[in-house]
Protein backbone atom coordinates (compact mmCIF):
# COMPACT_ATOMS: atom_id res chain seq x y z
CA UNK A 1 0.00 0.00 0.00
CA UNK A 2 1.22 3.49 -0.80
CA UNK A 3 2.02 5.55 2.25
CA UNK A 4 -0.02 8.63 2.91
CA UNK A 5 2.89 11.02 3.18
CA UNK A 6 0.69 14.00 3.95
CA UNK A 7 -0.32 12.62 7.32
CA UNK A 8 3.20 11.90 8.49
CA UNK A 9 4.74 15.31 7.90
CA UNK A 10 3.90 18.33 10.05
CA UNK A 11 2.82 20.28 7.02
CA UNK A 12 1.93 18.67 3.73
CA UNK A 13 3.54 19.81 0.46
CA UNK A 14 0.11 20.91 -0.72
CA UNK A 15 -0.45 23.06 2.36
CA UNK A 16 3.01 24.54 1.97
CA UNK A 17 2.24 25.55 -1.63
CA UNK A 18 -1.13 26.98 -0.56
CA UNK A 19 0.56 29.12 2.11
CA UNK A 20 3.35 30.15 -0.27
CA UNK A 21 0.82 31.22 -2.92
CA UNK A 22 -1.20 33.21 -0.38
CA UNK A 23 1.99 34.99 0.69
CA UNK A 24 3.16 35.49 -2.90
CA UNK A 25 -0.09 37.00 -4.15
CA UNK A 26 -0.31 39.23 -1.05
CA UNK A 27 3.33 40.13 -0.63
CA UNK A 28 2.92 43.87 -0.01
CA UNK A 29 3.02 43.58 3.78
CA UNK A 30 3.41 47.33 4.33
CA UNK A 31 -0.13 47.76 3.02
CA UNK A 32 -1.58 45.93 6.00
CA UNK A 33 0.18 48.29 8.41
CA UNK A 34 -0.61 51.50 6.53
CA UNK A 35 -4.16 50.60 5.57
CA UNK A 36 -3.39 51.26 1.91
CA UNK A 37 -3.26 49.12 -1.19
CA UNK A 38 -0.34 48.48 -3.53
CA UNK A 39 -0.23 50.79 -6.54
CA UNK A 40 2.48 49.21 -8.68
CA UNK A 41 2.44 48.14 -12.32
CA UNK A 42 2.31 44.44 -11.42
CA UNK A 43 -1.43 44.98 -11.04
CA UNK A 44 -1.60 45.08 -14.82
CA UNK A 45 -1.45 41.30 -14.57
CA UNK A 46 -4.21 39.04 -13.33
CA UNK A 47 -3.40 36.44 -10.69
CA UNK A 48 -4.92 32.99 -11.24
CA UNK A 49 -6.94 33.03 -7.99
CA UNK A 50 -9.84 34.86 -6.37
CA UNK A 51 -7.67 37.38 -4.54
CA UNK A 52 -9.16 40.85 -4.11
CA UNK A 53 -7.05 43.62 -5.63
CA UNK A 54 -8.19 45.81 -2.77
CA UNK A 55 -6.48 43.52 -0.30
CA UNK A 56 -3.71 45.71 1.19
CA UNK A 57 -1.12 43.09 0.30
CA UNK A 58 -2.30 42.23 -3.23
CA UNK A 59 0.39 42.51 -5.89
CA UNK A 60 -1.80 41.48 -8.84
CA UNK A 61 -5.38 41.80 -10.02
CA UNK A 62 -8.26 39.48 -9.27
CA UNK A 63 -9.46 38.06 -12.61
CA UNK A 64 -13.12 38.15 -11.60
CA UNK A 65 -12.88 41.74 -10.39
CA UNK A 66 -10.94 42.67 -13.54
CA UNK A 67 -13.48 41.03 -15.81
CA UNK A 68 -16.27 43.04 -14.20
CA UNK A 69 -14.18 46.22 -14.31
CA UNK A 70 -13.72 45.94 -18.09
CA UNK A 71 -17.29 44.82 -18.80
CA UNK A 72 -18.74 47.64 -16.69
CA UNK A 73 -16.60 50.21 -18.52
CA UNK A 74 -18.70 52.06 -21.08
CA UNK A 75 -15.94 51.77 -23.72
CA UNK A 76 -15.80 47.96 -23.63
CA UNK A 77 -18.40 45.27 -24.08
CA UNK A 78 -16.03 42.30 -24.12
CA UNK A 79 -12.75 41.61 -22.37
CA UNK A 80 -10.18 39.85 -24.52
CA UNK A 81 -7.53 40.68 -21.95
CA UNK A 82 -9.08 39.06 -18.88
CA UNK A 83 -10.57 36.20 -20.87
CA UNK A 84 -7.07 35.55 -22.21
CA UNK A 85 -5.69 35.27 -18.69
CA UNK A 86 -8.55 33.00 -17.62
CA UNK A 87 -7.99 30.75 -20.65
CA UNK A 88 -4.26 30.69 -20.04
CA UNK A 89 -4.54 29.72 -16.38
CA UNK A 90 -7.39 27.31 -17.03
CA UNK A 91 -5.57 25.59 -19.88
CA UNK A 92 -2.37 25.21 -17.87
CA UNK A 93 -3.81 24.11 -14.54
CA UNK A 94 -7.59 23.68 -14.60
CA UNK A 95 -8.97 23.57 -11.08
CA UNK A 96 -5.57 22.71 -9.64
CA UNK A 97 -5.61 26.47 -9.02
CA UNK A 98 -8.56 26.01 -6.63
CA UNK A 99 -6.95 23.11 -4.82
CA UNK A 100 -3.40 24.37 -4.63
CA UNK A 101 -3.17 28.14 -5.03
CA UNK A 102 -6.34 29.90 -3.89
CA UNK A 103 -6.01 31.72 -0.53
CA UNK A 104 -9.76 31.64 0.07
CA UNK A 105 -9.73 27.91 -0.64
CA UNK A 106 -6.93 27.54 1.91
CA UNK A 107 -9.00 29.35 4.53
CA UNK A 108 -11.93 27.03 3.88
CA UNK A 109 -9.62 24.00 4.05
CA UNK A 110 -8.41 25.11 7.49
CA UNK A 111 -11.93 25.83 8.73
CA UNK A 112 -13.02 22.32 7.73
CA UNK A 113 -10.31 20.91 10.01
CA UNK A 114 -12.22 22.11 13.08
CA UNK A 115 -13.43 18.88 14.66
CA UNK A 116 -17.19 19.32 14.52
CA UNK A 117 -19.81 17.07 12.85
CA UNK A 118 -19.64 17.08 9.03
CA UNK A 119 -23.17 16.49 7.74
CA UNK A 120 -23.65 14.98 4.28
CA UNK A 121 -25.45 17.12 1.73
CA UNK A 122 -28.05 14.99 -0.10
CA UNK A 123 -26.59 14.07 -3.49
CA UNK A 124 -29.42 15.48 -5.54
CA UNK A 125 -29.39 18.81 -3.70
CA UNK A 126 -25.60 18.94 -3.96
CA UNK A 127 -25.74 18.30 -7.71
CA UNK A 128 -28.31 21.05 -8.28
CA UNK A 129 -26.54 23.58 -6.07
CA UNK A 130 -23.28 23.12 -7.96
CA UNK A 131 -24.90 24.81 -10.96
CA UNK A 132 -25.34 27.94 -8.87
CA UNK A 133 -21.77 29.05 -9.53
CA UNK A 134 -22.43 29.11 -13.28
CA UNK A 135 -25.52 31.23 -12.67
CA UNK A 136 -23.44 33.62 -10.54
CA UNK A 137 -20.82 33.82 -13.29
CA UNK A 138 -23.28 34.55 -16.06
CA UNK A 139 -25.57 36.92 -14.17
CA UNK A 140 -23.47 38.87 -11.66
CA UNK A 141 -20.09 38.79 -13.38
CA UNK A 142 -20.96 38.98 -17.09
CA UNK A 143 -24.47 40.34 -17.69
CA UNK A 144 -25.32 42.75 -14.87
CA UNK A 145 -22.11 44.86 -15.06
CA UNK A 146 -23.01 45.60 -18.69
CA UNK A 147 -26.77 45.99 -18.28
CA UNK A 148 -27.29 47.65 -14.90
CA UNK A 149 -25.53 50.95 -15.63
CA UNK A 150 -25.76 54.54 -14.40
CA UNK A 151 -26.57 57.64 -16.48
CA UNK A 152 -23.01 57.69 -17.82
CA UNK A 153 -23.22 54.12 -19.10
CA UNK A 154 -20.94 52.75 -16.40
CA UNK A 155 -21.85 49.57 -14.52
CA UNK A 156 -20.54 48.13 -11.27
CA UNK A 157 -18.82 44.90 -10.24
CA UNK A 158 -21.97 43.33 -8.84
CA UNK A 159 -20.43 40.05 -7.75
CA UNK A 160 -17.80 41.97 -5.76
CA UNK A 161 -20.37 44.42 -4.46
CA UNK A 162 -23.08 42.04 -3.37
CA UNK A 163 -21.45 38.68 -2.76
CA UNK A 164 -17.68 38.25 -2.74
CA UNK A 165 -16.67 37.14 0.78
CA UNK A 166 -13.01 37.03 -0.29
CA UNK A 167 -13.13 40.79 -0.90
CA UNK A 168 -14.65 41.39 2.52
CA UNK A 169 -12.09 39.19 4.26
CA UNK A 170 -8.98 40.15 2.32
CA UNK A 171 -9.84 43.75 1.47
CA UNK A 172 -12.67 45.12 3.59
CA UNK A 173 -11.71 43.98 7.08
CA UNK A 174 -7.95 44.78 6.93
CA UNK A 175 -8.53 48.15 5.28
CA UNK A 176 -11.22 49.20 7.69
CA UNK A 177 -9.13 48.03 10.64
CA UNK A 178 -6.27 50.32 9.65
CA UNK A 179 -8.10 53.17 7.93
CA UNK A 180 -10.31 55.48 9.99
CA UNK A 181 -12.04 57.34 7.09
CA UNK A 182 -13.05 54.03 5.49
CA UNK A 183 -14.41 52.84 8.82
CA UNK A 184 -16.64 55.89 9.01
CA UNK A 185 -17.89 55.29 5.46
CA UNK A 186 -18.96 51.69 6.13
CA UNK A 187 -22.71 51.24 6.21
CA UNK A 188 -25.51 48.81 5.45
CA UNK A 189 -23.72 47.20 2.47
CA UNK A 190 -20.69 46.41 4.59
CA UNK A 191 -22.87 44.79 7.24
CA UNK A 192 -24.55 42.72 4.52
CA UNK A 193 -21.19 41.60 3.15
CA UNK A 194 -19.86 40.72 6.59
CA UNK A 195 -22.95 38.57 7.14
CA UNK A 196 -22.26 36.74 3.85
CA UNK A 197 -18.66 36.22 4.92
CA UNK A 198 -19.83 34.93 8.30
CA UNK A 199 -22.20 32.50 6.59
CA UNK A 200 -19.33 31.25 4.41
CA UNK A 201 -17.01 30.84 7.39
CA UNK A 202 -19.57 29.01 9.53
CA UNK A 203 -20.71 26.73 6.71
CA UNK A 204 -17.08 25.92 5.80
CA UNK A 205 -16.64 24.40 9.24
CA UNK A 206 -19.33 21.82 8.45
CA UNK A 207 -19.26 21.52 4.65
CA UNK A 208 -16.05 21.18 2.65
CA UNK A 209 -15.40 24.35 0.63
CA UNK A 210 -19.03 25.47 0.24
CA UNK A 211 -18.01 28.67 -1.54
CA UNK A 212 -15.86 26.80 -4.08
CA UNK A 213 -18.52 24.17 -4.67
CA UNK A 214 -21.58 26.34 -5.02
CA UNK A 215 -20.74 30.04 -5.50
CA UNK A 216 -17.28 30.79 -6.89
CA UNK A 217 -17.50 32.13 -10.47
CA UNK A 218 -13.77 31.57 -10.95
CA UNK A 219 -14.18 27.91 -10.06
CA UNK A 220 -16.97 27.82 -12.62
CA UNK A 221 -14.63 29.15 -15.30
CA UNK A 222 -11.80 26.76 -14.47
CA UNK A 223 -14.16 23.78 -14.29
CA UNK A 224 -14.74 24.24 -18.03
CA UNK A 225 -11.02 23.73 -18.64
CA UNK A 226 -10.44 20.67 -16.45
CA UNK A 227 -10.82 18.36 -19.43
CA UNK A 228 -8.28 20.16 -21.58
CA UNK A 229 -5.76 21.45 -19.05
CA UNK A 230 -2.13 20.40 -19.24
CA UNK A 231 -2.29 19.29 -15.61
CA UNK A 232 -4.38 16.12 -15.47
CA UNK A 233 -5.44 13.35 -13.18
CA UNK A 234 -5.18 9.88 -14.69
CA UNK A 235 -6.54 6.51 -13.70
CA UNK A 236 -4.95 3.26 -14.78
CA UNK A 237 -7.88 0.92 -15.36
CA UNK A 238 -5.66 -2.15 -15.28
CA UNK A 239 -4.44 -1.33 -11.75
CA UNK A 240 -7.74 -0.23 -10.23
CA UNK A 241 -9.25 -2.87 -7.94
CA UNK A 242 -12.51 -0.96 -7.42
CA UNK A 243 -12.05 -0.59 -3.64
CA UNK A 244 -13.76 2.83 -3.68
CA UNK A 245 -11.28 4.52 -1.32
CA UNK A 246 -10.80 7.34 -3.80
CA UNK A 247 -14.49 8.16 -3.76
CA UNK A 248 -14.75 7.93 0.03
CA UNK A 249 -11.80 10.22 0.69
CA UNK A 250 -12.86 12.89 -1.81
CA UNK A 251 -14.21 15.88 0.12
CA UNK A 252 -15.48 17.47 -3.10
CA UNK A 253 -17.64 14.34 -3.58
CA UNK A 254 -16.15 13.44 -6.96
CA UNK A 255 -15.86 9.85 -8.10
CA UNK A 256 -12.75 9.90 -10.23
CA UNK A 257 -13.63 6.43 -11.59
CA UNK A 258 -16.68 7.91 -13.27
CA UNK A 259 -15.01 10.97 -14.72
CA UNK A 260 -11.29 11.49 -14.38
CA UNK A 261 -11.62 15.06 -15.72
CA UNK A 262 -14.64 16.09 -13.65
CA UNK A 263 -15.11 19.85 -13.54
CA UNK A 264 -15.72 19.56 -9.81
CA UNK A 265 -12.31 17.99 -9.09
CA UNK A 266 -9.93 20.54 -7.54
CA UNK A 267 -6.98 18.16 -7.97
CA UNK A 268 -6.12 18.09 -4.26
CA UNK A 269 -4.59 14.65 -4.81
CA UNK A 270 -6.14 12.95 -1.79
CA UNK A 271 -7.55 10.15 -3.96
CA UNK A 272 -4.07 9.58 -5.39
CA UNK A 273 -2.61 9.44 -1.89
CA UNK A 274 -5.01 6.75 -0.65
CA UNK A 275 -5.06 4.58 -3.76
CA UNK A 276 -3.61 1.22 -2.59
CA UNK A 277 -2.36 0.21 -6.04
CA UNK A 278 -1.08 3.53 -7.36
CA UNK A 279 -3.68 3.50 -10.12
CA UNK A 280 -4.29 7.25 -9.80
CA UNK A 281 -1.63 9.62 -10.98
CA UNK A 282 -1.49 13.33 -11.61
CA UNK A 283 0.82 15.77 -13.28
CA UNK A 284 1.54 17.66 -16.44
CA UNK A 285 0.99 14.56 -18.51
CA UNK A 286 1.25 14.66 -22.26
CA UNK A 287 -0.99 11.71 -22.83
CA UNK A 288 -3.60 9.78 -20.92
CA UNK A 289 -3.52 6.22 -22.15
CA UNK A 290 -4.90 4.72 -18.96
CA UNK A 291 -8.61 5.11 -19.25
CA UNK A 292 -10.89 5.28 -22.19
CA UNK A 293 -14.63 5.13 -22.59
CA UNK A 294 -14.58 1.38 -23.07
CA UNK A 295 -12.35 0.85 -20.07
CA UNK A 296 -14.18 2.78 -17.39
CA UNK A 297 -14.07 1.35 -13.93
CA UNK A 298 -17.31 0.11 -12.52
CA UNK A 299 -18.08 0.31 -8.84
CA UNK B 1 -0.61 14.07 -31.09
CA UNK B 2 -3.89 13.41 -29.29
CA UNK B 3 -7.01 15.45 -29.95
CA UNK B 4 -6.96 16.73 -26.38
CA UNK B 5 -3.42 18.05 -26.74
CA UNK B 6 -4.30 19.80 -29.97
CA UNK B 7 -7.19 21.53 -28.24
CA UNK B 8 -4.93 22.42 -25.31
CA UNK B 9 -2.31 23.91 -27.63
CA UNK B 10 -4.98 25.84 -29.52
CA UNK B 11 -6.41 27.23 -26.27
CA UNK B 12 -2.97 28.37 -25.17
CA UNK B 13 -2.39 30.09 -28.49
CA UNK B 14 -5.81 31.77 -28.41
CA UNK B 15 -5.27 32.95 -24.85
CA UNK B 16 -1.96 34.58 -25.80
CA UNK B 17 -3.63 36.31 -28.75
CA UNK B 18 -6.53 37.46 -26.53
CA UNK B 19 -4.17 38.98 -23.97
CA UNK B 20 -2.28 40.84 -26.70
CA UNK B 21 -5.48 42.07 -28.39
CA UNK B 22 -7.00 43.11 -25.06
CA UNK B 23 -3.89 45.04 -24.11
CA UNK B 24 -3.91 46.78 -27.52
CA UNK B 25 -7.55 47.77 -27.00
CA UNK B 26 -6.73 49.43 -23.70
CA UNK B 27 -8.32 46.85 -21.43
CA UNK B 28 -5.12 46.44 -19.41
CA UNK B 29 -5.27 50.13 -18.47
CA UNK B 30 -8.85 49.70 -17.24
CA UNK B 31 -7.73 46.77 -15.08
CA UNK B 32 -4.77 48.71 -13.70
CA UNK B 33 -6.85 51.80 -12.92
CA UNK B 34 -9.37 49.69 -11.04
CA UNK B 35 -6.73 47.69 -9.20
CA UNK B 36 -4.51 50.52 -7.94
CA UNK B 37 -7.41 52.42 -6.38
CA UNK B 38 -9.41 51.00 -3.49
CA UNK B 39 -12.46 49.31 -4.97
CA UNK B 40 -15.21 50.52 -2.64
CA UNK B 41 -17.70 47.99 -4.00
CA UNK B 42 -15.26 45.13 -3.39
CA UNK B 43 -14.74 46.01 0.26
CA UNK B 44 -18.42 46.63 0.88
CA UNK B 45 -18.61 50.42 1.01
CA UNK B 46 -19.47 51.61 -2.49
Amino acid sequence: MRKDKTKKAGISPRRFVQLACAALFNGYTAGFVRGRIFGGKSKLLCVPVLNCYSCPGALGSCPIGSLQAVLSDRNHSFSFYVLGFLMLFGTLFGRLICGLMCPFGLIQDLLYKIPLPKPEIPKRLDRVMRYLKYLVLISLVIILPQVLTNDYGTGAPYFCKWICPAGTLEGGLPLLAANQPLRQAAGQLFVQKVLILAACVVSAVFIYRPFCRYICPLGAVYSLFNRFSLYQMSLDGSKCIGCGRCEKVCKMKVDIRENVSSGECIRCGECRNVCPTGAIKSGFVVSRPDISKDKRITK
Amino acid sequence: MSRRLIITAALLAVSAVFIAVGAALGEADVVLMKAVNICLECIGIG
